[in-house]
């Protein structure tokens, strides 16, 4: 029999330290949906998603309950409704977002991602027609989620698409105004987007995978932090290695429900995306884990150093315990999303400037953060074009998830509810970057050897 | 498939003739099983066949979660492949 010390640590991770499975996304291609009329199109979109999808949710809590660990969300990624919609001939692509959300509901799914386009060297007119179609479709759907991709290492900055989605992100604010901007928080702006990432809101389902399959996103940056406590003063050495054992078992629990959930729905398995995923509860928080390595607050002196190490050993220790790792891998740093990201910003020790820095060292970029209402959209451009240059140049994913609050200042605070959490609005610099984007082009691809 | 129920709270009489005799009515039989007191609070790790039982896991579960509520014990029933997952290579 199993050593009962063993079975107590493991009850005390899920009932006390928030371990969790954070998502059970299916990836489903919608290749086969195209079609010269757009309404058709859509019905397609909807049977194909329902025909997938029927039982995802009742497997879910099916492994759930059987082998007692929380799965928070289910969800399904699509590919993404650019290349779908290009064949249509007229028509607005929003209404194959109303068809997701309605495919969505029927499924019973917290979220489907895959509103998205593929942008990083230039737009086709269907790629222009779904960015147009953004901010309607997120103001007029609720579990829709969308991203563009403006950058890749192999291909540089999209400035264009760069400039464009400041504007959309203001529009999206401005239509979703009465509920603070929310759509906002349902838009991602990446550099060198991954194609099988199974978050939100970044997920859609990439052009070289299966027809349908299975991605599982483990979480548990509570179980991270309370196995640090016992290693408090000790060298990083040290600290490297609790977080890797810690992340080898959070992974071998989402490898095993990947495993359970891909037999149970015949769907392939496609990747365990390791990430630690905060939320706003107390004791869930990637702030509080650089906090326990010696840090006063998080955003001091110190947090960039203490983030790489964090991620560098949850990948590490990840890898080896699933047979496929993948989506985007490591700690994330979503200011609402996280206690302690949201009491340090409060405090005013976390600056969207430190933020940016941290963004180099862990998995994803600028995330869930509030803004002035009043901020220009070439402001919000400049900001993705610095986040795009740090992926493009480090060959990493970044992105850029803000929020211009309407109507909202400096010192004011933002509830999105539910797991998107609550965020004081954060300043930003208030010098003009406007001619600088008003430029375009395209930034060009970065040299890969001479890396200094 | 093989179970582990694990059962904490309170030490007092009769806990585990209570737990054994509903798994008795679910038909489950017990394969191994464990107890002590760890600081006052009763302990116990048991596992189970849960193939024999006369009824679906789920169903299972819930007659546990009631007698989780009137015994005012902690008790958590799962599948074994959890803790072989997360403690065995």
């Amino acid at each position: 029999m199993l050593d009962r010390s063993d079975i107590l640590e493991t009850l005390d991770m899920i009932d006390q330290q928030h371990l969790d499975i954070r998502t059970i996304t299916m990836g489903i291609s919608l290749r086969d949906c195209a079609h010269p009329s757009m309404g058709r199109c859509a019905e397609k979109i909807y049977d194909k998603i329902c025909r997938c999808a029927a039982r995802l949710v009742e497997t879910g809590r099916a492994i759930e309950s059987e082998y007692g660990i929380p799965i928070v969300n289910k969800r399904i990624s699509v590919t993404p409704i650019a290349l779908v919609a290009e064949s249509c001939e007229g028509g607005n692509p929003a209404a194959l977002a109303r068809a997701m959300d309605r495919a969505a509901r029927t499924c019973g799914v917290n979220f489907i991602g895959g509103f998205s386009a593929l942008v990083h060297k230039g737009a086709t007119p269907g790629d222009a027609r779904l960015l147009d179609a953004i901010p309607e479709a997120l103001s007029e759907t609720e579990l829709v989620c969308s991203s563009v991709n403006v950058a890749t290492t192999r291909a540089g900055v999209n400035m264009d698409a760069v400039a464009r989605m400041g504007r959309v992100i203001k529009e999206t604010a401005a239509l979703t105004a009465d509920r603070d901007g929310l759509g906002c928080a349902k838009l991602v702006v990446f550099a060198n987007a991954v194609e099988d990432n199974p978050f939100m809101a970044g997920a859609f389902h990439g052009v070289g995978e299966p027809d349908c399959v299975i991605n599982v996103g483990v979480s548990g940056p509570g179980v991270v932090c309370h196995a640090l406590k016992s290693v408090r003063g000790a060298p990083f050495d040290l600290v490297a290695e609790t977080v890797k054992r810690t992340a080898f078992r959070v992974t071998r629990m989402g490898q095993m429900v990947a495993r359970a959930a891909s037999e149970r729905l015949g769907v392939p398995f496609g990747v365990v995306d390791l990430s630690l995923a905060p939320t706003p509860a107390v004791g869930d928080s990637v702030a509080r884990i650089l906090e326990e390595m010696g840090l006063e607050t998080c955003g001091t002196h110190g947090t960039t150093a203490a983030l790489a190490l964090l991620n560098d050993a949850v990948k590490k220790g990840g890898v080896m315990a699933s047979s496929h790792v993948g989506g985007l891998s490591g700690a994330f740093i979503p200011v609402s999303e996280d206690e302690g990201m949201i009491a340090a910003a409060e405090q005013g020790t976390l600056t969207l400037d430190k933020l940016e820095a941290m963004t180099c060292v862990c998995s994803v970029g600028l995330d869930m953060i509030a803004v002035p209402g009043d901020t220009s959209a070439e402001t919000i451009s400049a900001i993705i074009a610095d986040e795009a240059a740090i992926g493009v140049v480090n060959s990493k994913t970044t992105a850029v998830r803000l929020i211009p609050v309407p109507g909202k200042q400096v010192g004011d605070r933002v509830e999105f509810g539910g797991l998107l959490g609550s965020a004081p609005v954060m300043p930003v610099h208030p010098e003009s970057a406007a001619q600088f984007i008003a430029r375009g082009g395209r930034i060009p691809a970065p040299m890969q050897s001479l890396k200094n | 498939m093989r179970a582990v129920m694990t059962v904490i709270g309170p030490d007092r009489v009769g806990i585990i003739a209570g737990v054994s005799a509903l798994l008795a009515e679910k038909h489950v039989n017990i394969l191994d099983l464990n107890q002590t007191i760890m600081g006052g609070i009763f302990t116990m790790v048991m596992l189970l066949d849960t193939a024999t039982a006369n009824c679906p896991f789920e169903e299972l579960r819930a007659a546990f979660a009631d007698f989780e509520h009137v015994s005012g014990l902690s008790v958590r029933i799962q599948r074994e492949d959890t803790f072989a997952a997360m403690h065995r290579i």
